[in-house]
C-alpha cells in the first residue's frame, strides 16, 4: 500500500507542480517583472510576450535536453574512453577497434542487416495486402481489429506466445508446439514436396521476377536523371540484383534440400534460420501498424483516378499496383522507416527467446550484454553509437521533411 | 464503384478466404497461449492445446498404486481409484513394454501371488496373500479417454504464490506503479510546450520543432549509462522516481509532436477572439486549448501507457531487481529462464501481463488509430 500511496502522491505532486509552475510563472511575469501598467505598459506587454513562450517551453526543454540530447554527447564521449581501475582514460577509437575485431559484434551486425531487410519489407507488404483486402469486405473492421491487436502486446508477451508455437518435445512424445505438430504431418510424399518445395520455390522465383522487373525499370530510367538520382538508382539496382541472386539461390536450395521429415525440430537452435523465426514475431507485431496507416492512405486515393482506370479497362490488379500503390508511395516510405527504427531497437524478443545464443545476437542485445553483464561501458557505448549511426539517415530525412512543411 | 471485385463472385470469395486465413494466422498464436493457461500442467504436456476441446484418448503417465491396505477373509486387499477426473480407461498394463496389454475389468495375476483388477472408471482392486507393507507396489499404465476440462488453478497459483521469488500480483502492482504516473506527468509538460510551438511567435521556433522531430528517433539505448550516472550522482539511484523521470523524458518528443500537430489545426478564430477579449495566454490554454485537444491527449496517453506497461529495457536499467520493484515483463523473462518448460505457469503469467493492454486497446482503439495517423501520415 505504501507503493500505491507513493504513486498517488507522485501523480498529485507532478500534476499540481506543473500547473502551479505554469500559473505562478505567468503571474510573476505579468504582475511583477513586466506589469502592464504605468508609463511603460505597452513595452512591458510586448516584452512579457517575448518571454512567455520560454516559460511554457522550459520544463519540456529541460527534460528533453537532460534525458535525450545530453546523453547522446555523453555516450559519444564514453565510447572514446575506457574504464581502467575506476578511472576514465581517453583511448580514442580503441573501443571501436576492439569491437569490430569481436566475432560477436560482427555476427550481430550481420543479423541486424538481415532484420533490417526482412522485417520492414514483410510487415509493410503484409500490411498493405491486409489493408487492401479488408477494405473490400463487410467484416473488414473486425478483421482489422484482430490483425491490429498484437500492437497492444508487449515484446515479452509476444515472446512467450511464440515460444509456445516453436516448442519442441522429443520424438515419440506428443508435440505441444503448433509448428512441430504441423511439421510432423509432412512425411516426404507428394504433398510434402508440393507444399514445402515447389510452392516456396515458385514464390521465391516470383519474388525474384518482381524485383528484376523493378530493376529493369530503374535501368531504363537511368538515362534521364541527374547525377545524384543516378547514384541512388545505381545503388538500388545493385541491391536489387543482389536480392534476385539470393532469391534464386534459395529457390534452388529449397528444391534440392534434404528435409529431415518426421523428426521434431528445435526451431530456435537452427543456425541462421532461427533468425527468421525470431523475425516472424516482430512481423506479427508490426503488421497491424502498417495495415492501419496504409488503409487510411488507400482510402485517401482520389476516386476519379480509379474510375478513369476502370473505364480504360484496367483489371483489379492493375488498379492496385499501377494506380493505388504509386499514389500512396509516400506513406509506404513512412511506414517502412518507422518499422526500421523499431527493428534497430529490437531487444526484448531476442533477450527473452534466445538470449542472443545460437547465432541470433543483434546490436541492441549485444549492447545490453556489454553495458550491464560485462560492465564494459566503453565498448557498450560504442555499439550504442553504431545504432545511432544507423538511425541517422532516417533522422536527417525526417527533420528535412519537417522543415519543408514548416515553410 | 468501391467494390470492383463485386462483379466477379470468384474474386470476392478469394478475398473473403484470404482475409479469413490472415486473421486466423494472426490470432492463433495468442489463442494457443490463452487456451493453455486454462489447462493443467499434465494436460498441456500430454496433448497440443488445439485438442483441448475434444475428448481425447491419451496414455497417462504411470501411476503407482498407493492406498490403505485392509485384511479381508485372510487376504490383503488394496482398493482405490487411479484418478479423480471423469476419464474412462480403454486399456491398461503393468509394464512400460506392454502398456495396453489388458482390457478394463480383466483380473491379472502378477508375481508373488498378487492379482490386480482395473475397472473402466479407474477404480482398482489389488489382492495379495501376504502383507504388502514395505514392498514396492506395481505401477499401472492406463490409456484413458478424458473429456475436455479447464481450470483456473493456474491463475490462482501464479497470482498469489511467489514464482521465482515474486508473485505475479506483486509484479502487476509494480508495473501499475511505474506506468500510471509515467503516463500522466509528461502529458501536461508536453501540452504547454506544444501550445507554445503551435500558437506563439518567437525566434527559433522552427528550429525547436525540427529538434523535436529529430529526437523522436534517437534510440533511447544511448541514454542509459549517462542517465544512470546522473541519477546516481544526485542520489536518486535505482527506483521509481528515476524510472518516472526517464519515461517522462523518453515520451516527451512523441507527446510534443502529436499535440503540436493537433493544436496547429485548431481554428485560429477562437484563439484570436479570446486574445481580443483580453484572455491571458494561460487562460486560453487552460480553458480553450486543453478541452479542444482531448482526442490528441487521449491518443498520446494510450501510446505512453502501452509503452510504459510493456517496456522491459528501461525497467531493467532504472529499477532495482527486488520484489518490490521488479515489473511484469522482467518477472516473465526470469520465469522463461528458470521455468521455461512449465507452460501452465508461463501462460497464465503472460496472459495476466497482456490483459490490461488488451483491454485498453479494445476499448480505446479509436483514439489509438487517430494518434497513429496523426503521428506518421502527413
Amino acid at each position: 500500500m505504501d507503493q500505491a500511496f507513493l504513486a498517488l502522491a507522485t501523480i498529485l505532486i507532478g500534476v499540481g507542480g506543473c500547473i502551479g509552475y505554469f500559473w505562478a510563472s505567468n503571474l510573476v511575469l505579468d504582475k511583477v517583472v513586466f506589469p502592464a501598467r504605468g508609463p511603460a505598459a505597452g513595452r512591458n506587454i510586448s516584452r512579457a510576450n517575448m518571454v512567455r513562450p520560454w516559460l511554457f517551453l522550459l520544463p519540456a526543454l529541460l527534460a528533453l535536453g537532460l534525458y535525450l540530447a545530453y546523453p547522446v554527447f555523453a555516450t559519444a564521449w564514453l565510447s572514446l574512453n575506457r574504464n581502467v581501475a575506476g578511472e576514465l582514460v581517453f583511448v580514442g577509437f580503441d573501443n571501436y577497434r576492439s569491437m569490430f575485431a569481436e566475432e560477436q559484434f560482427r555476427e550481430s551486425l550481420r543479423n541486424n542487416m538481415l532484420w533490417l531487410i526482412v522485417v520492414p519489407a514483410m510487415a509493410t507488404a503484409t500490411g498493405l495486402l491486409a489493408a487492401q483486402l479488408t477494405d473490400r469486405i463487410s467484416w473488414g473492421n473486425l478483421a482489422k481489429s484482430l490483425i491490429f491487436m498484437p500492437m497492444a502486446i508487449s515484446f515479452v508477451g509476444a515472446s512467450v506466445i511464440w515460444k509456445l508455437v516453436y516448442d519442441t518435445r522429443e520424438e515419440g512424445q506428443a508435440q505441444i508446439g503448433l509448428l512441430n505438430a504441423v511439421w510432423l504431418q509432412f512425411e516426404g510424399g507428394i504433398g510434402s514436396t508440393l507444399v514445402l518445395k515447389i510452392v516456396p520455390a515458385l514464390a521465391l522465383a516470383g519474388f525474384a521476377a518482381a524485383v528484376a522487373w523493378v530493376v529493369w525499370g530503374q535501368v531504363l530510367a537511368l538515362g534521364q536523371s541527374g547525377a545524384w538520382i543516378r547514384l541512388f538508382r545505381l545503388t538500388g539496382i545493385a541491391v536489387g540484383l543482389g536480392l534476385v541472386g539470393v532469391a534464386l539461390t534459395w529457390a534452388i536450395g529449397v528444391l534440392t534440400a534434404d528435409l529431415p521429415y518426421g523428426q521434431p525440430q528445435f526451431w530456435l537452435q537452427i543456425p541462421f534460420w532461427n533468425n527468421f523465426f525470431l523475425m516472424a514475431v516482430l512481423i506479427w507485431l508490426q503488421t497491424g501498424f502498417a495495415m492501419v496507416i496504409l488503409s487510411a492512405a488507400l482510402r485517401g486515393v482520389p476516386e476519379d483516378t480509379i474510375e478513369a482506370a476502370i473505364i480504360d479497362g484496367a483489371n483489379p490488379f492493375q488498379i492496385f499496383f499501377k494506380i493505388k500503390v504509386p499514389q500512396i508511395m509516400g506513406t509506404i516510405v513512412v511506414v517502412w522507416t518507422t518499422i526500421t527504427i523499431t527493428v534497430l531497437k529490437v531487444f526484448d524478443i531476442v533477450r527473452a527467446m534466445t538470449g542472443g545464443q545460437h547465432d541470433t545476437q543483434v546490436l541492441a542485445n549485444y549492447m545490453f550484454d556489454k553495458l550491464f553483464v560485462a560492465v564494459d561501458w566503453g565498448v557498450g557505448s560504442a555499439s550504442a553509437m553504431i545504432i545511432l549511426l544507423l538511425v541517422t539517415p532516417i533522422l536527417v530525412w525526417n527533420v528535412w521533411n519537417a522543415r519543408k512543411e514548416m515553410r | 464503384m468501391d467494390n470492383i471485385a463485386g462483379r466477379k463472385p470468384a474474386l470476392t470469395w478469394a478475398v473473403h478466404i484470404s482475409v479469413g486465413l490472415l486473421v486466423l494466422l494472426w490470432i492463433i498464436p495468442t489463442l494457443g497461449l490463452l487456451v493453455s493457461s486454462f489447462r493443467s500442467g499434465d494436460q498441456i504436456v500430454s496433448s497440443g492445446w488445439w485438442r483441448a476441446v475434444f475428448t481425447q484418448e491419451v496414455q497417462m503417465s504411470p501411476i503407482r498404486i498407493a492406498a490403505e491396505e485392509v485384511q479381508r477373509d485372510g487376504i490383503f486387499v488394496i482398493e482405490g481409484r487411479l484418478f479423480t477426473a471423469d476419464s474412462t480407461v480403454s486399456a491398461w498394463g503393468t509394464s512400460s513394454r506392454a502398456p495396453q496389454a489388458h482390457l478394463p475389468g480383466a483380473t491379472v495375476a502378477l508375481e508373488d501371488g498378487l492379482t490386480l483388477t482395473l475397472q473402466v472408471d479407474g477404480s482398482y482392486l489389488l489382492t495379495s496373500p501376504a502383507t504388502t507393507q514395505g514392498t514396492r507396489l506395481p505401477r499401472v499404465f492406463a490409456t484413458a479417454t478424458t473429456p475436455p476440462e479447464f481450470t483456473t488453478n493456474n491463475y490462482q497459483l501464479v497470482l498469489f504464490s511467489p514464482m521465482a521469488g515474486q508473485s505475479i500480483f506483486q509484479a502487476f502492482m509494480n508495473t501499475a506503479t511505474v506506468a500510471i504516473p509515467a503516463t500522466i506527468i509528461p502529458i501536461l509538460i508536453a501540452a504547454f510546450a506544444a501550445y507554445a510551438l503551435a500558437w506563439m511567435e518567437f525566434p527559433g521556433r522552427a528550429l525547436l520543432v525540427a529538434a523535436v522531430v529529430g529526437l523522436l528517433v534517437v534510440p533511447l539505448q544511448l541514454a542509459l549509462i549517462p542517465l544512470l550516472q546522473i541519477h546516481n550522482a544526485i542520489g536518486i539511484g535505482k527506483g521509481y522516481l528515476g524510472i518516472w523521470l526517464a519515461h517522462t523524458g523518453f515520451g516527451l518528443p512523441l507527446a510534443i509532436y502529436l499535440l503540436r500537430n493537433y493544436m496547429v489545426g485548431l481554428p485560429r478564430d477562437i484563439i484570436e477572439n479570446a486574445r481580443v477579449d483580453g484572455a491571458t495566454e494561460f487562460q486560453i490554454f487552460v480553458k480553450i486549448i486543453l478541452p479542444l485537444s482531448f482526442p490528441a491527449l487521449a491518443s498520446f496517453a494510450i501510446f505512453q501507457f502501452l509503452w510504459t506497461w510493456n517496456d522491459l529495457l528501461v525497467a531493467l536499467v532504472f529499477l532495482g531487481t527486488g520484489n518490490d520493484q521488479q515489473v511484469l515483463t522482467g518477472n516473465i523473462v526470469n520465469l522463461m529462464g528458470s521455468r521455461g518448460g512449465d507452460w501452465e505457469i508461463l501462460s497464465a503469467s503472460a496472459f495476466i501481463s497482456i490483459a490490461v493492454p488488451l483491454v485498453v486497446f479494445f476499448s480505446m482503439q479509436r483514439f489509438l488509430v487517430r494518434g497513429l495517423l496523426a503521428g506518421s501520415v502527413k
